[in-house]
């Protein structure tokens, strides 16, 4: 049981760890304030496969498959590889859509809205709020019994490998410069730090991530319902490291206009991430959680993932993704249909529970 | 003894579950439990409020013991 990294001191340095390598990402050719963002290059992976034809936001990248491979290589040395799923799959699916398109109408994950608010964007002070209001209107519903089930031991192992096994593929297509597969030459798709060094940055992410169960999500939703701080610390040390090593190398400008990928429209910047934030809650973790989880064989995360995938493609084929210039035609209409949907789903998967005879 | 079968549940639930019995006055019952996760967040929550706790690993799943 000992798990040094579960531990507070454990996960602090995790936090701390994963600031740095998100900022030195940046500093080798990740695009600004995105050393790395789970949802953004969810996003770029959607492109690359041609799911979406956005041509500036295509790419394979090798941080996405480095983290779930890492959670997979590490789960299996320490025995915690267990294929699992059946737990409200399809709503699953869509919790990760919505959750894709609110991130992308604030323009990043939770991990991001702190890699931004590290690099001095101020709206992303307005995702945060979105995303802390998200998360607490999440457990109003765990309060009253939300919950998607239970999930079952797989009948056999393939189940868990799944999404494993995909992420190999794309990494072999990836390092076999597949032609098929698109690639962006101008844009933030453009801008990547060298493959072996994103590859290997995601590893490391991937296993720290595995063993300490670091959450962004959960760091807020812990507080709300137990009042602990502990995944919070983590959080917390992400920002701080990843603000202190902008400082370093001069990554950090403060203030509302210009930043990079990112929108002054500050009410939008708000509601998506109040629509992800309360996604990640009713399924139960953050993008970055969700990534760990799959390559640890639930294959429940795993369909929240390629919802979130999914959810990207539509976001740039219908519109609904925000840009530098501001939200998407129809973004403010998705945003709302998300918000409506995800708390339908949070009444009618309370389950009533039994009060206590005696 | 009154148990709370967390297996197959994913986070929060586990700790939702036993945070809910502590609320409620009880400090003697057992948690079963199945994922690492579950096992170092419901042992952080009991650790918090002092109860203490015994575990059995019986392969499968684990159980908390919980006996103020």
């Amino acid at each position: 049981m000992k798990n040094f990294l579960s531990s507070r001191s454990g996960i602090i340095i995790v936090g701390l760890m994963i600031g740095i390598i998100a900022s030195l990402l940046q500093k080798l050719g990740n695009p600004a304030n995105m050393g790395i963002c789970v949802a953004c290059f969810e996003r770029d992976i959607a492109g690359a496969l041609g799911l979406h034809r956005a041509s500036v936001v295509q790419y394979l990248r090798p941080e996405i498959i480095g983290i779930l491979l890492g959670a997979t290589i590490i789960s299996l040395i320490k025995g915690e590889f267990k294929p699992q799923g059946g737990s409200s799959t399809i709503i699953r699916f869509v919790l990760g859509f919505f959750a894709m398109i609110g991130a992308l109408v604030f323009l990043g994950c939770p991990w991001r809205a702190f890699l931004r608010l590290a690099g001095g964007d101020l709206n992303a002070v307005l995702g945060i709020a979105g995303l802390i209001t998200g998360i607490f209107a999440g457990t109003l519903f765990l309060r009253k019994g939300y919950n998607l089930g239970r999930s079952q031991p797989a009948r056999s192992k393939i189940n868990g490998w799944i999404l494993p096994v995909i992420m190999i593929i794309f990494l072999f297509l990836l390092l076999a410069h597949f032609k098929p597969v698109f690639s962006s030459t101008t844009g933030p798709g453009s801008q990547r730090a060298p493959i072996l060094i994103s590859l290997i940055a995601g590893l490391v992410i991937g296993i720290l991530a595995q063993r300490s169960r670091f959450c962004t999500m959960g760091s807020l939703r812990d507080i709300f319902i137990v009042k602990d701080f502990h995944l919070f610390s983590g959080v917390a040390a992400f920002a701080v490291s990843a603000f202190i090593m902008n400082l370093i190398f001069g990554q950090f400008r403060i203030g509302f206009q210009g930043q990079p990928v990112a929108h002054t429209q500050h009410l939008w910047n708000f509601l998506g991430m109040v629509l992800a934030g309360l996604a990640f809650s009713l399924a139960g973790g953050c993008p970055g959680r969700q990534l760990i989880l799959s390559g640890e064989g639930d294959s429940d995360a795993g369909i929240f993932v390629i919802g979130m995938i999914s959810g990207a493609a539509f976001a740039h084929n219908f519109s609904l993704a925000s840009s530098p210039a501001g939200i998407g035609n129809y973004g403010a209409y998705i945003t709302i249909a998300g918000l409506v949907f995800c708390t339908l789903i949070g009444f009618s998967m309370i389950e009533k529970r039994i009060t206590r005879s005696q | 003894m009154k148990q709370i079968d967390t297996r197959g549940l994913s986070c929060p639930q586990p700790v939702v579950l036993v945070n809910n019995e502590i609320q409620t006055g009880n400090v003697a019952f057992e948690v079963l439990l199945d994922s690492q996760a579950s096992l170092e967040n419901v042992a952080r929550l009991l650790n918090k409020n002092k109860l203490k706790f015994e575990i059995s690993d019986l392969g499968e799943h684990f159980i908390y013991h919980v006996n103020r």
